[in-house]
């Protein structure tokens, strides 16, 4: 500091322009589980059956993979930023690093075991 | 000092606080939005691992929540009911909060309105989807 021009010693300093990107993310996936959520509710009211072979079937078909997945994608991005502020306001000093990254570990690995779960059943062939 | 106007706002004030159902449904956001990340993603990524599994995973993850005749237990009813109040709750509060986003509604009255809508749509909302899942 205290050396060359006056924009060189600003610079890389003050708001990086992405103050409104956790705000955004959260408006924008909130928006995408809103058509998700109620897609879920009403493709498992209007299932036939909750045996492991009807369930099996339901989850096979693209019109139910697909949408699953992205519902994982969209709701599980959504719950990470969510918890984050929750953290932030009761959790605090080094805890709340150690919680950060618990949270992140919890998304992912939950996140990660939804989409092997889905592709596999979507992918096997029709159920023995 | 001049006499108090009745119809200005009080400040939340640790002599003048009084409860509002605008509180009550910001609470009910974040809590019902962390019960649905913790408990409810836990369990549908129980489900969906249990489908992938094979019949046996998947009888076992039905047996937490249902009898013997296959109808559901008292955790399956707690579990589900508090699921999809939940799930209403947290989604009548997130357009409310959409709203809110815009610069509307907060008017008193209408912020108040608005409010307690969200409660009564989501108490509908789960009292008409257990109603379909009892009578189909």
């Amino acid at each position: 500091m205290g050396s060359g021009t006056a924009i060189g010693r600003v610079r890389g300093l003050g708001s990086a322009k992405h103050g409104a990107h956790h705000w955004w993310q959260q408006r924008l996936t909130a928006g995408a589980n809103l058509f998700l959520m109620l897609w879920l509710m009403i493709s498992v009211a209007r299932m036939p059956g909750y045996d492991y072979a009807a369930v099996h079937l339901w989850l096979q078909s693209a019109w139910v993979a697909v949408p699953m997945a992205l519902l994982i994608l969209s709701v599980f991005y959504h719950f990470r930023l969510g918890l984050q502020v929750v953290i932030e306001d009761y959790v605090h000093g080094e805890s709340r690093v150690v919680t950060m990254i618990l949270l992140n570990l919890f998304t992912f690995t939950l996140g990660g075991i939804a989409l092997f779960a889905i592709l596999k059943v979507a992918f096997s062939g029709a159920p023995a | 000092m001049a006499s108090r106007n009745p119809a200005r706002p009080l400040s939340p004030h640790l002599q003048v606080y009084k409860w509002g159902p605008h509180m009550l449904v910001s609470i009910l956001h974040r809590v019902t939005g962390s019960g649905m990340a913790t408990v409810g993603s836990l369990l549908l990524v129980w489900w969906l691992a249990a489908i992938a599994s094979g019949d046996q995973a998947y009888a076992t993850f039905v047996d937490v929540f249902t009898t013997d005749t296959g109808r559901l237990n008292i955790l399956g009813y707690i579990i589900g009911v508090g699921l999809t109040l939940s799930l209403f709750q947290h989604m009548m509060t997130g357009i409310r909060h959409f709203v809110l986003d815009t610069g509307a509604g907060y008017e008193l009255k209408r912020n108040k309105m608005g409010a307690i809508a969200t409660m009564v749509a989501s108490v509908a909302l789960t009292v008409v989807f257990w109603l379909y899942m009892g009578i189909k």
